[in-house]
């Protein structure tokens, strides 16, 4: 490569906005994970394992796209994966009482997103932190799921397990879930939202500095409230996709969710103080954790405790990433 | 006095006890039998133990304005180190010096992601929170380890009058309360936690107290983690120590010290620890089934929150605004 080539690759690469690099290096670590997956598996190369990684990690797309709304505002929600399991298990105990899907549905989002504006409105009007209160809300949801029963509820109702069987036929026998596509729905709602609309500017105005969001004029407690709602709202249809995963409401379905969640929204890229961040690199950062997952099962010998410990080294390497950057940029 | 802080957990405490009494009338009743003491308030202090003990490393953590999510996995990691080698023949007094060790490792890993290399607390921890049990699955192979030694099991269950745990528990917490409020160290740690630039500047060494809080309630967890896997006799990877930082983060909060830092109360700590404790026990107590005990905890944390949050007294204050003046300085609005 001549001096020439190396300046214009420069420019290029100045051009792109400072904004995008973490997004950027994220979906870099993922070619390279996805890479080294299909230099050592013959099969990993198959166009099913790509989308199978959407497939199996439909749900947790959704709850990371929820939680990057809470953490652009700079908050936390721990209560997306006790969320997400009282969904199971509303959706399998409404069923079970013959309440028709529809309604059984709307139960469910419902009360997720009555929980998550509680929880916002506590945090906003009586300026508790967000760590104890969505802790409070994690302990409620989980608790109420063990009230509506101890054991986990199989789902019977032929609606609901035809929306979770059916597939979608693309090209070349690689078949879709309708959750997938729900969850790419969310994905390009939020999208939408957080660039298009005042409700999403203003998130990331609060995430900023909240102070002079508020000094803008800006309504800041409209949307310290709302990123709560949102979150419980896609904690609920997270967890509804779940249920059409397993086909069962329990309990103890997504324990520790929370973490993979807020995981893969800081490998995304997104700074949990909030302001910097996006719903894309979230997606990659679900991705990353899937692919770890899917090669440490391709490996076979490898027990999977070892995910636990991958994911905590990769939280790791970006955590200290971030703060390079931060620090150079400063 | 319903401004003092420590009025409303104290308060939760007593109902929690009367509670207990109404339901169970010989709640209250203590019996020495062997030189022991055995009674349902001694059993509360027993199984709250750990919880207290985490808790206190919690709150010096908590009042320099971090969080230690990874006190789990460490006492899990410690459990399992020690059992491990107690199992291959070891003994249990190297098992246990050696499973500290690697604890005050954990926490100076903690400690250096926080204070050197400036990572938020929350994902500095929740980096060995995840990778930790991972870490504990690997030292066990996966497996529960069982183990039968005299000696280990004195931490965890054994008794001096009262139980050993408990015990231990407490000489920590009234040690840390002697050198910290004795000395200037607690003014130090909360002046840290209140800003840490500002205390550099004023010549307060701000990275060696925070590392070292780190390390401490590393520790704290370590000892909490041996108590835990001597009162069963064994290592769980999976469960031991699973949600006590919850429990510990809990217990510090609502003893009254703010996760905004700067100031902490551990007579505060004690209280939340065994509001904590006497919940669970008097959930099981009273019947209910043992699950919905989060929905109890919910409530309770969620109540004292309210009750304890500024904006609540701002509340009550326009109400009496001829009461007496505040004693307690105003909150600095977190801006």
């Amino acid at each position: 490569m001549n001096v020439l080539d190396v300046r214009r690759v420069r420019d290029r690469v100045e051009r792109v906005p400072r904004r995008f690099l973490p997004v950027i290096a994220t979906f870099v670590v993922f070619v390279l994970v996805f890479g080294t997956g299909l230099v050592r598996y013959d099969n990993f190369g198959s166009p099913q394992v790509l989308v199978n990684l959407f497939v199996d990690n439909a749900f947790l797309i959704v709850l990371a796209v929820g939680m990057t709304f809470v953490i652009l505002t700079g908050g936390i929600d721990l209560s997306v994966g006790a969320v997400a399991a009282l969904s199971t298990m509303i959706a399998a105990s409404t069923l079970e009482a013959g309440w028709p899907p529809l309604l059984s549905v709307l139960a469910v989002l419902a009360t997720g997103t009555t929980l998550g504006l509680l929880m916002g409105l506590v945090i906003h009007f009586f300026d508790v932190q967000p760590f104890i209160v969505t802790l409070a809300g994690m302990f409620l949801a989980r608790g109420l799921c063990f009230l509506i029963s101890v054991e986990s509820i199989s789902i019977t109702d032929p609606a609901f397990r035809s929306l979770a069987t059916g597939t979608i036929s693309l090209a070349d026998g690689v078949t879709l879930t309708y959750s997938t596509l729900i969850a790419l729905a969310v994905v390009l709602v939020a999208v939408y939202v957080l660039h298009l609309t005042r409700f999403g500017r203003t998130v990331y105005a609060v995430g900023g500095s909240e102070s002079s969001a508020r000094l803008m004029g800006l309504p800041t407690g409209r949307v310290r409230v709302g990123v709560y709602a949102v979150s419980g709202f896609c904690s609920a249809l997270g967890g509804l996709l779940f249920s059409l995963y397993m086909l069962s409401g329990y309990g103890l379905h997504a324990v520790g969710m929370e973490l993979d969640v807020i995981a893969a929204v800081v490998i995304g890229g997104t700074l949990l103080t909030g302001g910097v961040g996006y719903v894309a690199g979230s997606v990659v950062g679900v991705l990353v954790l899937g692919t770890v997952q899917t090669l440490i099962s391709f490996e076979g010998t490898l027990s999977s405790w070892w995910t636990k410990i991958f994911i905590g080294a990769l939280l790791l390497a970006f955590v200290i990433c971030q703060r390079l950057m931060v620090r150079r940029a400063a | 006095m319903i401004r003092h802080h420590l009025f409303w957990p104290v308060a939760a405490l007593v109902v929690l006890l009367v509670v207990n009494t109404v339901f169970n009338p010989s709640f209250l009743e203590i019996e020495l039998q062997d030189g022991h003491l055995y009674g349902g308030v001694i059993g509360i202090l027993r199984n709250g133990a750990p919880t207290l003990l985490i808790a206190v490393g919690m709150t010096l953590v908590i009042a320099t304005r971090g969080i230690d999510l990874s006190v789990g996995a460490v006492a899990a990691i410690a459990g399992a180190i020690a059992c491990t080698w107690i199992a291959s023949g070891g003994d249990a007094l190297t098992a246990m010096l050696l499973a500290l060790c690697v604890c005050v490792l954990l926490g100076l890993w903690n400690g250096f992601l926080v204070s050197v290399l400036g990572i938020q607390p929350i994902i500095a921890t929740l980096v060995l929170m995840t990778a930790g049990r991972g870490g504990a699955m690997l030292i066990t192979e996966g497996q529960i380890i069982t183990v039968d030694d005299p000696l280990y099991r004195q931490i965890g269950a054994g008794f001096l009058v009262l139980p050993i745990a408990i015990l231990i528990s407490l000489s920590v917490l009234l040690a840390v309360a002697a050198l910290t409020r004795g000395t200037a160290l607690g003014m130090l740690v909360e002046s840290v936690g209140t800003n840490p630039r500002a205390s550099r500047l004023a010549g307060v060494s701000s990275r060696t107290i925070v590392w070292t809080v780190y390390v401490f309630a590393g520790l704290c967890a370590g000892v909490a983690g041996l108590m835990i896997s001597s009162n069963v006799n064994a290592a769980d990877a999976n469960n031991a120590g699973l949600w006590i930082e919850m429990d510990a983060i809990l217990a510090v909060v609502i003893g009254g010290t703010s996760l905004a830092g700067g100031r902490y109360s551990l007579a505060g700590t004690l209280v939340g620890a065994l509001v904590i404790q006497t919940l669970t026990t008097t959930v099981y107590s009273i019947g209910v089934p043992p699950d919905a005990i989060l929905v109890f905890k919910a409530v309770v944390v969620i109540a004292v929150c309210l009750l304890q949050s500024p904006r609540t007294s701002e509340l009550f204050g326009s109400r009496r605004r001829a009461g007496p003046a505040r004693t307690r300085t105003p909150e600095v609005s977190a801006v």
